[in-house]
């Protein structure tokens, strides 16, 4: 049974105090914290397997390797991919769009073609977008958002034409926390026979991902959002798509055979096979040990048990923010389709002082535009506070935050 | 020669059009810190001693008990750096 306060007991961090007042950790949007386990793994690795992976015969490269390699196998479970070879690990989402920008975008797009992206995307799916589009001479249209925050589909079905050769969307809102239909929007694009990319940073660790059902060409998601450590992400791949994309970056590693040819005064150069050929230099062995112990940790907690835990609490903070007057929440007020991360400000304060309020209480949230500043155009907003759940949050946490906003409305 | 540096851990600036400067505090100095600019700047609000409402110089500012504040409108970097010469040192 799903038990947020057994879960709690695995989070070290949750027991320290933050000026004075026990920890309340309301920004898992911008990065989740650590379990024990994921922690352990790190430190056993470093303590017992590190060595450079797929590189030399000796004993400790070899359980580097196998545990590297098991990482992969670990990650195209959780999200249903047919296997290993579909998993990149990349940085992050940012770098995992950014890889397929770069790998295919350049050598693909050009003037006259269209990217079809929408006003609810963090900057990480319209800037390197936005970069490559002056390059390339690409046109990128933009779908729009409902004022609840919710995509408008007709908008994104109006804009998708023969000249769509990508579709780039976020699965889940990292403001409003909307959960958008993206099987609808993969037919609608494959319809075009255009690619449809997914940045699925908030829906990756909070809800079950089957990438087969979705149907989506790409998948970018970031490690340290589900529990792993940061610098470690994940970009999957349809193989046969992959198969064909040439490199984002070159190095070792990425190789099968480097040959010079003196006739030529060049090399020829053979990819390593997938998905190695997009794995450049030394990868981030340990973040990939850390990640595959944080996605054993989700997989036994039962990512359809993890959704409903966070959507109940999402709907029990929006009723009781409901009793603060000058509280104001944005996006759909039906928790049901969206998760948990809940937009809001209180009158007659900027965001940024009601997170520095908030701190003083030991509750941490974020304040600002959280890298999405077109949505908040569509809001009509200068800045939002967010809060965001987790596993290990709970009603009791809601109710000490709602006294604060109580409190804080008097200022 | 003391220095703002000696104060100031970080500072952040938000991005969009609501511009203004986050300034963090050293721990060790926060206390000092709160009590100077307690000191040389006009106290216009103050709510139960965690946040204070204060000018200096024309520049509005919130200060928190925490060790934290806002400073708003002001034109970049270089003006904060002065304001908080001004008021620490």
């Amino acid at each position: 049974m799903f038990d947020p306060y057994r879960i709690r007991e695995d989070f070290p961090i949750l027991k320290r105090k933050v000026n004075g007042q026990p920890l309340i950790y309301f920004d898992n949007a911008a990065t989740s914290q650590k379990p024990k386990q994921v922690i352990e793994a790190i430190k056993n690795f470093y303590e017992n397997h590190n060595a450079n992976v797929h590189r030399a015969v000796h004993t400790l490269s070899q359980e580097a390797s196998e545990l590297y390699e098991e990482a992969h196998e670990e990650v195209a479970n959780f999200i249903s991919a047919k296997g290993m070879e579909e998993i990149v690990f990349v940085r992050g989402t940012t770098e995992a769009i950014n890889l397929v920008a770069y790998a295919w975008g350049l050598r693909s797009l050009k003037k006259g073609d269209e990217v079809l992206v929408t006003l609810m995307e963090h900057h990480s799916n319209i800037v390197p977008w936005e970069i490559l589009s002056k390059i390339n001479g690409f046109t990128i249209r933009y779908a729009e958002v409902n004022s609840d925050g919710t995509l408008n589909y007709e908008s994104l079905e109006s804009l998708i034409s023969n000249k769509t050769k990508i579709v780039c969307i976020s699965h889940v809102s990292n403001v409003s926390g909307v959960i958008n239909d993206i099987k609808r929007v993969a037919k609608l694009a494959h319809e075009r026979h255009a690619l449809m990319l997914v940045d699925g940073a908030q829906s990756v660790p909070h809800l079950p991902i089957d990438v087969k059902d979705l149907d989506v060409d790409f998948l970018a998601f970031s490690g340290h959002k589900m529990l792993g450590p940061t610098g470690i992400g994940v970009l999957y791949g349809k193989r046969d798509i992959l198969e064909e994309i040439a490199p984002f970056q070159g190095g070792g590693e990425m190789i099968r055979d480097v040959s010079y040819n003196k006739g030529a005064g060049s090399c020829s150069i053979t990819w390593n096979e997938l998905p190695w050929k997009f794995e450049a230099g030394t990868p981030n062995v340990c973040g990939g040990v850390g990640l595959m112990e944080a996605v054993k940790y989700l997989r036994k907690l039962g990512m359809e048990d993890v959704k409903a835990h966070e959507c109940e609490l999402t709907e029990y903070a929006m009723r009781r923010m409901q009793e603060c007057e000058k509280v104001r929440v944005y996006g759909p007020k039906d928790a049901s389709i969206k998760c948990g991360i809940i937009p809001f400000n209180v009158d007659g304060l900027s965001s940024h002082d009601v997170a520095l309020l908030l701190d003083s209480y030991g509750i941490m949230i974020r304040s600002g535009f959280h890298c999405a500043q077109p949505l908040h155009q569509v809001f009509k907003l200068q800045s939002s506070a967010r809060v965001s759940f987790y596993i290990y949050n709970t009603r009791e946490e809601v109710d000490r935050f709602i006294d604060v906003l109580k409190e804080i409305e008097q200022v | 020669m003391v220095s703002i540096e000696d104060y100031v851990a970080r500072v952040e600036e938000t991005c969009g059009e609501e511009k203004a400067f986050i300034v963090i505090f050293k721990y060790d100095k926060r206390e000092h810190v709160v009590s100077r600019v307690l000191e040389r700047a006009k106290l216009e609000k103050s709510i139960s001693n965690i946040i204070f409402e204060l000018t200096f110089k024309g520049v509005s500012l919130r200060l928190y008990g925490t060790g934290k504040a806002i400073f708003r409108n002001l034109k970049d970097k270089g003006e904060l750096n002065s304001i908080l010469s001004e008021l620490l040192l």
